[in-house]
């Protein structure tokens, strides 16, 4: 039966977050002054993002993605290739090329399981050569931002309960399966294949795996 | 009627003959007789002592021999006056390209007191390189499908100086992963796959600087088994080869070795390699713990005194501060021997002085064997001794410690003395965690695993990454370690681990599990009748048996 590595991205495969992502978006808006306010209101912010991800990775979309609310969507897609080449390509770990890499040649389908947005992780899906993916779509209205998500959200549970539908549309056995997350908030997406890694887990992740004796690995 | 099993403790008595006469055996084995002292045993980070049946043969290392007054001007003398070969001067010339390969850190055990022997070498070697200017100088740790060891012990093992300038660029681990990394060098008439590290094939010259700890080290196996890769190991680290060595302690009939020796002749015809081989005594212990290497019987109060001292700290402490205390006595052991030159020659020479040191005539198998596991194997050093690895101490390395014969009759009781806990580092070991979690359940048999899960922990991108990137074994060694115990396996009738804290972990392993060594002797009866022949080995530091 076939199977597949299912990858989280941010801080699994990239140093880089949602965050950073914003912060490049608010640091390229049209015109000088507008481009400073942004910026100054997202770096306000980071507290309260890390406050509401803390307490759940839902209230955190909820907030986080408000401050999209406005943006033009020829505008993000346009900035799309340019975050990539100027801030994702140098944040991706040396060793998620490898990780990627040995992955491909077990024949295992390459999967991107990722709360980031579809315009941002598009290039960097090509340039690491995977074969699917799931994000997450910014609702659009008139070509601007709403500053909502499109469901389903991919977060958390969602993530898992993706990956069983996919398993079984595609004929795949997740106990054969591999997942790679960097976060606590994947704890659903880890324990739905056999073969679960903590990649640069953060404190609370860790301690889980080592409980659970699963692999933990740094990519950094 | 079964021997009494004398459960006082009787007074010191010297006794190197038992009560029934028998032919000689070398001095370092004692009978037990109803005078004798308990003896001490390892279990893991504590110290047993226990009164042994009557009778019982105990088997105590040789005593060490005398270390070599000036270890650099042997080394020197070595350089100079190789084997078969030109002296090292004479092959060198400005503007090589020079790789030094060391042994890793599962040689010797424990690690040796400062300077490691390494150490001195390769300070000479360097100089000597230098000298001639040889600046193209690479140093690798021949740590095969081992972990990387990590920089402070990578420090410890050539020293600062060496570490500053060399590190990271120029001294590092092999890495049998990296894809750029490994050079296809042929195939044997057996189809046996020979790949071996890139730097090491395209120098000019690879010294290669050994530690022969047991015979089974050194020779070829330093260069083929520890530049090697997945694809080269498995080639002999299988359960036939295993099976076929007999024992694998014993070069002269190890199938295990001849798969080497023909592998290494294809690094031979490829490679100019001017090989270093050093033996160790068995010092093991400094003047504070030396008393465990004693007969028991010759004990003074001194003795005693530490014994109990130490036994009664160790009860104290909690597991990981006794384990990490263990872990931080360096061993005493000295140079004495080291020879340079052509890769046979040399080792013929220093497997010589192995057996000098390590070898001890007795005679006639025993019906039952009782074995200390003590707190390291070549595989945790600074780690826990996991349950695969209790495996691999007693059916793997305690097994084979023998040369003729095994000590223990076939279909006999191997009787180990260890907690059994269900303990592994995640750092180390994770592919033994799954491997005895999710494999052993399944089946103990060697060659199921072997075809069924081998390939798959060796592919698998995780446990490729924690060897690469971190500290861990490489995804196919817990099956390396399995394959360790098969003539173990395949000769023993019944392990009992006594002193084993749990039931699963003996259980999983195929074993049974006694609360004292009196209990596990009493079961041992039971398998093998009721007046079995008893040998207790006396180790650390090792002794090795040539059984007529």
């Amino acid at each position: 039966m076939a199977a597949a590595a299912f990858y989280d991205l941010d801080g699994t495969l990239v140093r880089t977050n949602l965050v950073h992502v914003f912060a490049h978006t608010a640091r390229n808006q049209q015109g000088l002054w507008r481009s400073l306010t942004r910026t100054i209101t997202a770096a306000a912010s980071v507290p309260m993002f890390m406050a509401a991800d803390t307490y759940s990775r839902r209230m955190f979309n909820d907030v986080f993605f408000r401050y999209y609310k406005g943006e033009s969507e020829d505008r993000l897609r346009y900035l799309s290739e340019e975050l990539f080449e100027n801030v994702l390509k140098d944040a991706i770990y040396p060793g998620a090329y490898e990780l990627v890499d040995k992955s491909k040649r077990l024949g295992l389908r390459q999967v991107l399981v990722t709360g980031a947005i579809d315009f941002t992780v598009m290039p960097l899906i090509r340039h690491l050569g995977f074969d699917h993916h799931v994000c997450n779509h910014l609702e659009f209205v008139d070509g601007r931002a709403t500053g909502r998500l499109r469901p389903p959200v991919m977060a958390a549970a969602t993530k898992a309960s993706w990956m069983r539908t996919y398993a079984e549309k595609e004929g795949l056995n997740l106990s054969d399966c591999f997942a790679y997350s960097d976060s606590m908030s994947d704890l659903p997406m880890l324990s739905v294949v056999g073969h679960p890694a903590a990649v640069n887990p953060d404190f609370r992740l860790r301690n889980t795996a080592m409980q659970h004796d699963w692999p933990i690995l740094d990519l950094r | 009627m079964p021997k009494r099993i004398a459960t006082e403790k009787a007074p010191v008595r010297t006794v190197t003959r038992g009560p029934v006469p028998r032919k000689k055996e070398d001095d370092e084995v004692v009978y037990i007789d109803t005078n004798s002292a308990p003896r001490v045993l390892f279990s893991g980070e504590d110290l047993l002592v226990e009164d042994l049946p009557v009778g019982t043969r105990v088997i105590y290392p040789k005593a060490p021999l005398e270390g070599l007054a000036n270890p650099g001007a042997a080394v020197r003398y070595a350089l100079n006056h190789p084997l078969g070969t030109d002296p090292l001067y004479a092959q060198l010339r400005p503007g090589m390209r020079v790789t030094i390969a060391v042994d890793d850190i599962s040689l010797p055990l424990p690690p040796m007191v400062t300077p490691d022997i390494r150490q001195t070498i390769v300070e000479i070697l360097l100089e000597l390189l230098d000298a001639n200017g040889v600046d193209d100088v690479h140093i690798i740790v021949a740590n095969s499908l081992h972990r990387r060891m990590t920089g402070p012990e990578m420090k410890r093992m050539l020293g600062r100086k060496i570490f500053d300038a060399y590190y990271p660029d120029r001294y590092y681990n092999h890495d049998a992963e990296d894809p750029d990394g490994m050079v296809h060098l042929g195939k044997t008439n057996h189809n046996e796959v020979v790949n071996i590290n890139r730097r090491a094939v395209e120098s000019d010259l690879l010294i290669y600087v050994n530690i022969n700890l047991v015979p089974m080290d050194g020779g070829h196996k330093s260069v083929t088994v520890g530049l090697c890769d997945y694809e080269s190991l498995r080639a002999h680290h299988e359960p036939h080869t295993i099976r076929a060595s007999d024992s694998y302690m014993d070069p002269a009939k190890s199938m295990l070795n001849k798969k080497v020796e023909r592998m290494g002749a294809i690094v031979q015809s490829n490679m100019k390699i001017f090989h270093i081989e050093t033996a160790l005594n068995n010092r093991m212990f400094g003047p504070q713990m030396s008393f465990l290497t004693k007969n028991e019987d010759d004990f003074n109060e001194t003795d005693r005194l530490k014994l109990e001292a130490t036994r009664w700290a160790l009860s104290k402490m909690p597991a990981g501060a006794k384990r990490t205390l263990f872990h931080n006595i360096p061993a005493q052991y000295q140079l004495v021997a080291c020879h340079a030159g052509e890769t046979q020659a040399v080792h013929a020479k220093i497997i010589e002085k192995n057996f000098e040191q390590y070898m001890v005539n007795v005679r006639g198998q025993s019906d039952i064997v009782i074995c200390g596991v003590p707190f390291i194997s070549p595989y945790n050093v600074n780690s826990i001794l996991n349950p695969l690895l209790v495996q691999v101490m007693g059916l793997g390395y305690f097994h084979n410690f023998y040369r003729g014969k095994p000590l223990l009759k076939k279909g006999g009781v191997l009787i180990l003395t260890h907690p059994c806990y269900d303990k592994f580092d995640h750092q180390h070991h994770p592919s033994y965690i799954e491997f005895f979690n999710r494999l052993l359940p399944e089946t103990r048999d060697a060659e199921v695993l072997r075809h069924k899960y081998e390939e798959e922990f060796a592919r698998n991108p995780s446990y490729i990454e924690m060897y690469r990137r971190g500290n861990a074994y490489h995804g196919a060694h817990p099956f390396f370690m399995w394959y360790w115990g098969e003539n173990g396996r395949q000769h023993v009738g019944k392990v009992i681990v006594a002193g084993a804290e749990n039931a699963h972990v003996p259980a999983m392993l195929g074993w049974d599990r006694a609360d004292s060594l009196t209990e596990a002797i009493a079961m041992a009866r039971s398998h093998v009748g009721p007046s079995p022949d008893i040998s207790m080995l006396h180790h650390p530091p090792i002794v090795m048996v040539d059984v007529e």
